[in-house]
């Protein structure tokens, strides 16, 4: 059977056709998305101001989307030094899932307890915590070429379950009334307020120095470019004699190291204890934000905050529209379709092919 | 009569580059036809078009006088053109029978399908053991099988692509005398190559094109090889310039009972190669592709190759288990094959591109790399090998084949190597560009460094090299002087034929 269309290749792609590439992605979802919520029997128009443009209006959500726009900014720069060099860390969720649990486990640890250290020293913990949770999968692909992508997401699910089992276990508060959740942490390992009276706090500023230095290893170092080669010419980066495993190895440690961080800010910043669930799908979240901002850093930090928007409009469409909250997943999905099909339609052209013609005999 | 097949204005445009501008090419019945130009001139433009694998902007085919149009390949075989690529698409676990019988519609590898193969076979001369599985068929083999694909399919034109690039001297006999026979039956051939003496000898009709466009036809029996050349440039060739006499010095390379593990199911090994390159002394490594010579470079270079016994020493330094770096620090600097995606990272930009060797010997700036270093280094690459477009920040993919090998070939030679191993220096690349890479090598060795080429090119290798050994099989023979060895005697070494008889020392 002949195809209806195929993809040839473009041999030049226009900077223009870069740029617009996600917008047009973005685009194509609100789209897309408007059409299923007139489906769900809503107004898009009321939908697209409670999602797109209240969050950003209203000073109180404004401050809720630089909050969650954070870790996905920390994470999603970890994981641009994994898919830049085609190693595909699909397991952020879990190092951001264990860095929290070793920076809390600090907090627990010296629950009642004064002193500038704690938090440093939960940071530590969290990024080595993360850091040691993502050689795993990198060990095991250097040592026994056991695929990346499998073992850094069934390591998810493990570290969902250990945190499971701590919350509810050695680690529950005795005075919590049987929920699953530890003490509340002390003054001491919680992250506080830039300002009084607002919410934003240091992490924000670690999560754009973490960006921008990024950017500068991917566009100024060896190393950077060492992991552009292997990522995009596994054979080059040979010739070079850049270290493949090396790579591998310093890649995960550095996505891991950054998602465990995020996992401390998360539950010294947002959530001060630990319990479960606190990960919220973020280090999968950042997936799509490293894909929306074209794998780049500053990409990277536009696309936390419109992922960041869309999260925070969930949740106040469900209050104010009676949307479902999986809307916005279902929503991010879609985004993460239309950015792959339009890299696609970046890198190929759709010829459609006419019915076949007369033939000699 | 109305010709066999003509192309009439084809036009063909990628973005900017038109790489065929208003072609007309016509093929006769029964006539071997060839098509010239240098590479990047729109030949591949022009034979993808004729086989549907690519469609003109404007323009028109037509067989035996009535115009069509090819929407994919197999439109284009069903209306009878017969294509031979010069990369062979052949499974390899198959055997011959099998993979003619997967492009035929409809056909299975039974009896009556390979009564009809070999009736095929017998009448154009095409020797070919049906029943052995591909992986264990030499190149000139494989070729066979798929000139008798498409000769099954009775096609009104054969198309053949560089198709003696992979064989030997004696091979490529057989398969003129097959191509005659081809003709002969009535079918039109379209022969493309470079070697140009195999077109005056083949050929009774040439179109030449230049930069998209057809500039000459010509009576290829009738013109010298020196006037083709320069038609496919457009000016004269410069001839090359031998180096001034100097003292060999002491060996830079030696490479003593070298054994190499295959790669892969269908890898070669290296069995106890012996080799040794003096200071000053350009050596080559011929050989029909295929028979270990990219093994060969990769053990060297140390990009891959487990190495099973023996020894390789780098300006005395035995390197034998040591990376490509320790090589290179050892004096040594690698050009392989692969242009873009081994020699170069496509998407970066020629200045970004020095970092890939250089790297190793030189401090490129800590921790932040200097750019105006890079940008200083690969200006002078471009301007001493006139390396074009001459823009440091243009990305190593906008590059043509011959400037792209220029800037490879430079980037390595201003390193100042001790020891320069270069796989294919001018595969693929025009007349011109091709000329000025041998001569840097020949000068590089005038001024003192040892230089092993490995070539498919026999005359390259004779035309550049002080001595020449054969690659064949994995083994290495004893090389011979270059001077005195004549085509035929090399031709007999890449059969099997030993050197020491055919060859006064």
């Amino acid at each position: 059977m002949t195809p209806l269309f195929v993809l040839t290749p473009r041999p030049f792609v226009s900077p223009l056709r870069r740029v617009l590439t996600p917008v047009c992605a973005l685009a194509a979802a609100l789209a897309i998305g408007g059409v299923i919520v007139a489906l769900l029997g809503r107004s898009p128009a009321a939908a697209f101001r409670v999602f797109l443009v209240e969050p950003l209006t209203d000073p109180w959500a404004a401050q809720e989307v630089l909050l969650k726009a954070t870790p996905l900014v920390l994470i999603a720069t970890g994981l641009l030094f994994c898919f830049r060099a085609s190693r595909w860390n699909i397991g952020a969720e879990g190092q951001f899932l264990v860095g929290g649990l070793c920076g809390g486990g600090i907090a627990i640890l010296t629950h009642g307890m004064t002193g500038a250290w704690i938090l440093p020293a939960m940071m530590l913990a969290g990024a080595c915590g993360g850091l040691a949770y993502a050689a795993l999968p990198a060990l095991l692909r250097v040592r026994f070429g056991i695929s990346e992508i499998l073992t850094s997401l069934m390591l998810v699910y493990v570290a969902d379950l250990l945190l499971d089992y701590l919350v509810r276990g050695p680690w529950r508060d005795p005075k919590g009334f049987n929920f699953p959740q530890s003490v509340a942490f002390s003054d001491a390992a919680l992250l506080h307020p830039l300002l009084e009276g607002g919410r934003l706090h240091a992490g924000m500023i670690l999560a754009l120095a973490a960006a921008l230095a990024a950017a500068l290893v991917f566009r100024r170092t060896l190393f950077g470019f060492a992991i552009a080669a292997s990522g995009e010419a596994p054979r080059a980066a040979n010739f070079a004699g850049f270290n493949e495993g090396r790579i591998t190895i310093l890649v995960f440690l550095i996505s891991g190291a950054l998602a465990g961080l995020a996992g401390v800010i998360e539950v010294a910043g947002q959530v001060g204890q630990l319990r479960p669930g606190f990960g919220q799908g973020l280090g999968f979240t950042a997936i799509i934000v490293a894909f929306l901002g074209r794998l780049s850093p500053l990409g990277a930090v536009l696309a936390a905050l419109v992922i960041a928007v869309l999260l925070i409009g969930a949740e106040s469409a469900q209050v104010s529209l009676k949307l479902p909250l999986d809307l916005a997943r279902f929503f991010m999905g879609l985004l993460l379709i239309c950015i792959l099909l339009g890299e696609s339609l970046e890198r190929y052209r759709i010829r459609f092919r006419r019915a076949e013609k007369e033939r000699p005999a | 009569m109305a010709p066999r097949v003509e192309l009439v204005g084809i036009t063909r445009r990628f973005g900017a580059l038109t790489a065929n501008a208003g072609v007309d090419l016509t093929l006769e019945s029964g006539v071997i036809h060839a098509l010239l130009g240098e590479n990047g001139a729109g030949k591949s433009t022009l034979v993808k078009i004729l086989y549907g694998l690519l469609q003109p902007d404007a323009g028109e085919i037509r067989i035996d006088g009535r115009p069509v149009r090819f929407d994919s390949p197999r439109a284009a075989r069903a209306a009878g053109i017969g294509m031979v690529f010069q990369h062979f698409s052949l499974f390899e676990d198959f055997t011959a029978l099998e993979n003619i019988a997967v492009s035929i519609p409809g056909a299975v590898a039974d009896r009556r399908l390979r009564a009809r193969v070999a009736a095929k076979a017998a009448e154009f001369g095409l020797a070919i053991d049906l029943d052995r599985p591909v992986h264990s068929l030499s190149a000139g083999e494989r070729q066979r099988i798929e000139i008798l694909r498409a000769l099954m399919l009775d096609p009104r034109v054969l198309v053949l692509d560089e198709p003696t690039s992979v064989l030997t001297p004696a091979e490529t006999e057989l398969l003129f005398r097959t191509i005659e026979a081809v003709a002969r039956a009535g079918a039109a051939v379209l022969f493309i190559s470079h070697k140009l003496e195999e077109v005056r000898r083949l050929c009774s009709a040439a179109t030449i094109l230049r930069a998209g466009r057809v500039v000459a036809r010509v009576d290829p029996r009738a013109t010298p090889a020196k006037a083709l050349a320069s038609l496919m440039v457009g000016t004269g060739i410069a001839d090359l310039r031998a180096a001034p006499a100097h003292a060999l010095g002491a060996p830079v390379l030696v490479v003593e009972g070298l054994s190499v593990a295959p790669e892969g199911a269908h890898g070669i090994a290296l069995e106890r190669l012996d080799l040794a390159v003096r200071a000053g002394e350009i050596v080559a490594i011929a050989g029909v592709a295929g028979n270990g010579q990219s093994e060969f470079y990769a053990a060297l270079s140390g990009e891959a190759g487990a190495v099973r016994a023996g020894r390789i020493a780098i300006a005395g330094l035995d390197v034998t288990r040591a990376g490509i770096n320790a090589r290179r620090r050892a004096g040594a600097a690698f050009v392989p094959e692969a242009r873009l995606g081994q020699a170069t990272l496509p998407q970066a930009s020629l200045a970004e591109n020095v970092a890939l060797s250089w790297h190793a010997t030189e401090d490129l700036g800590q921790p932040l790399l200097d750019r105006g270093r890079l940008g200083a280094i690969a200006q002078a690459v471009i301007g001493a090998f006139d390396v074009r477009p001459a823009a440091p920040a243009a990305p190593a993919a906008a590059l043509s084949g011959g400037n792209l090998q220029k800037y490879i070939v430079g980037r390595e030679i201003a390193r100042e190597p001790a020891l320069i191993v270069i796989d294919q220096p001018s595969w693929g690349v025009d007349a011109r560009a091709a000329t000025h890479i041998r001569q840097t090598l020949i000068d590089l060795a005038g001024r003192g460094a040892a230089i092993l080429v490995i070539t498919q090119d026999l005359d390259e290798a004779l035309d550049l090299a002080d001595r020449i050994a054969v690659m064949r099989g994995g083994r290495l023979s004893v090389p011979i002087p270059a001077r005195g060895a004549s085509r035929e005697t090399i031709g007999m070494m890449m059969t099997g034929a030993p050197a020491a008889e055919a060859v006064p020392a």
